[in-house]
């Protein structure tokens, strides 16, 4: 089989496969094949380098000691955060709040948001192809409100119709939230366009960005966004940490999502004031090495070039999916124009959960499943599909694997 | 032929296997050739929920001894029950109630299936058991 090695611009991507220590792992006795970034995404030495340095050299709490090494953590944590705010390009670090992630964001601003803004009949308005994370927040902030959840359809190529949206647009939208790449079809949502059209009414939008920030450049300040979510461990980060981004106007009107330490200025058992922003929402004592892990990731990036990732991957999804189309029987989930790292697919008479059953044998790991979507999968008519999904770090021999893969797992199985 | 009995035959057909590639192919052909649950058990009552794949399982007392039927849209899933009805079905709810069922284990299936795979097998073993359990009483 033929395998043109991609170079995309003058990056060696071969070279940077090498950062990923994990990648040499077999599987069940086969070098590992790993196509499920878009679950959680691999991470280079420099992210773990900087981790264990953490623990090892500048492990204290932050924002109290008196103390240097205190001091010096304290650095290093709010540095994350000036590198955070450059990577989406924040006004400001006041607007970059530390969360576990983005589930957890978008929590913050269903639960913050909502209690402020949402009144009886009011809508929200999100798409068909939300991540669960995206439609229960919501769904918990109306039975507490009594707002009401709408829902924008999606179409057969897994797209939403830009006219659509602005139809169900009205006077009663209390906010849209929506997300940027699908992360069950790859599809990318022309976002740009949809804040526009929202804000032409007032609208404030949310936009749910974890499969977005690791494949492209996204500057929050260009979208106007008012508020952006995102997961250090889907872009080469830690786990466990995010960040939501935030227009000043609204964070500072929103009350505190949780209490504790840091996020106060004076407690009282009469009152309590608020610290100001960021900390306000930030209680409790942080995930001190995620920001710092979040930090080596953003410069990893960076170092890389946000635009030659997406020419990368961009050239690799095509490639795999020319390599797939031959198959017999196949049929792909997501057929946008604007398409991003994700490859959705089922095979005709095959189940998926053995499909991948036989490729993780052969040491292939894809994720079969509804992939927290289940009402798209609905949508579909389907009880989930097989996604093999891509990183920077993947090569066009992954895609041979997967290909002949499906091919011997869909003889033994048909 | 005793539970025992027929664990063991088991473990030693999966001896002869080079590598789980082909101990998958075997699993799929024993899910191919499942005979057909009769299609008025593929019902919410005779359905244990896995995440990921759904199994339909039938059993009914025949004289002494437990027939079972069972059904999966997964094949592998297929596979898997039609071991398990290899080693339980035709033998008493007493036996069904009490198998100690090691070949699972011996053959290696538990460690090979994923965490999703694994808790369905648990719950398709444990229905088997309470089925047994069961019918263990309408008899007495
Ligand atoms: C589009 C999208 N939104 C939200 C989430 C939830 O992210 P996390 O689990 O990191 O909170 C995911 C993760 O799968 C996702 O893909």
């Amino acid at each position: 089989m033929l395998n043109p090695s991609i170079i995309s611009g003058k990056i060696d991507f071969d070279r940077i496969r090498a950062d990923f220590p994990l990648l040499q792992r077999e599987m069940n006795g086969k070098p590992l094949v790993f196509l499920d970034s878009a679950a959680s995404s691999q991470k280079p030495r420099q992210v773990l380098d900087a981790l264990q340095h953490y623990y090892t050299h500048l492990n204290a709490n932050v924002h109290r000691g008196v103390y240097k090494l205190s001091q010096e953590a304290t650095d290093a944590f709010e540095s994350g955060r000036r590198a955070a705010a450059r990577f989406i390009n924040a006004g400001s670090e006041r607007e970059v709040i530390f969360v576990r992630g983005t589930s957890e964001g978008i929590n913050l601003v269903a639960s913050s948001f909502g209690r402020k803004f949402f009144k009886p009949g009011a809508e929200i308005l999100i798409t068909g192809m939300e991540h669960h994370s995206n439609i229960v927040p919501w769904q918990l902030a109306c039975e507490q409100t009594g707002a009401v959840l709408k829902v924008v359809p999606v179409t057969d190529s897994g797209e939403i119709e830009i006219d659509v949206f602005e139809n169900m647009l009205s006077d009663r939208t209390a906010l849209v939230a929506a997300v940027h790449v699908s992360n069950a079809l790859g599809t990318v949502n022309p976002v740009e366009e949809m804040i526009r059209l929202a804000h032409a009414r007032a609208i404030p939008v949310l936009i749910d960005g974890a499969q977005a920030v690791p494949h492209m450049r996204v500057d929050v300040q260009a979208l106007d966004a008012d508020f952006y979510v995102f997961s250090a461990h889907k872009m080469l980060g830690p786990t466990g940490f995010g960040i939501l981004y935030g227009k000043e106007k609204w964070l500072e009107q929103m009350p505190p999502y949780q209490g504790g330490g840091e996020m106060i200025k004076t407690v009282t058992f009469e009152k309590t004031t608020y610290n100001e922003l960021p900390f306000k929402f930030e209680a409790g004592t942080p995930d001190i090495s995620g920001a710092i892990g979040l930090e080596a990731a953003i410069n990893y990036m960076e170092k890389i070039g946000l635009d030659n990732i997406q020419a990368r991957e961009h050239e690799l999804l095509q490639y795999g999916l020319d390599q797939l189309s031959g198959i017999d029987g196949i049929r792909f989930y997501g057929a946008a124009k604007q398409k991003a790292s994700v490859i959705s697919f089922l095979l005709d008479g095959v189940h998926p959960f053995d499909l991948g059953t036989l490729l993780d044998k052969m040491g292939i790991a894809v994720r079969t499943g509804h992939h927290c979507t289940q009402p798209l999968m609905a949508r579909f008519g389907i009880p989930g599909t097989v996604r093999a999904s891509l990183a920077l770090y993947n090569s066009t021999e992954d895609l041979d694997q997967l290909a002949a893969g499906v091919i011997r797992a869909g003889n033994m199985l048909r | 032929m005793s539970v025992q009995d027929i664990q063991e035959e088991i473990i030693s057909e999966f001896s002869f296997f080079g590598d789980w590639m082909e101990k998958y192919e075997y699993i799929i052909d024993l899910g191919k050739n499942l005979p057909i649950i009769d299609v008025q058990y593929k019902d919410e009552d005779h359905l244990i929920k896995g995440c990921q794949s759904q199994v339909w399982l039938q059993a009914e007392l025949k004289g002494d001894e437990v027939q079972f039927t069972a059904d999966s849209d997964a094949i592998i899933t297929k596979g898997i029950i039609a071991l398990l009805i290899r080693v339980l079905s035709g033998q008493s709810p007493k036996d069904i109630a009490e198998a100690d069922l090691y070949f699972i284990d011996q053959i290696g299936l538990r460690e090979h299936l994923s965490p999703t795979r694994s808790n369905g097998l648990l719950s398709m073993v444990k229905q088997m058991k309470i089925y047994g359990l069961a019918l263990q009483q309408v008899k007495s």
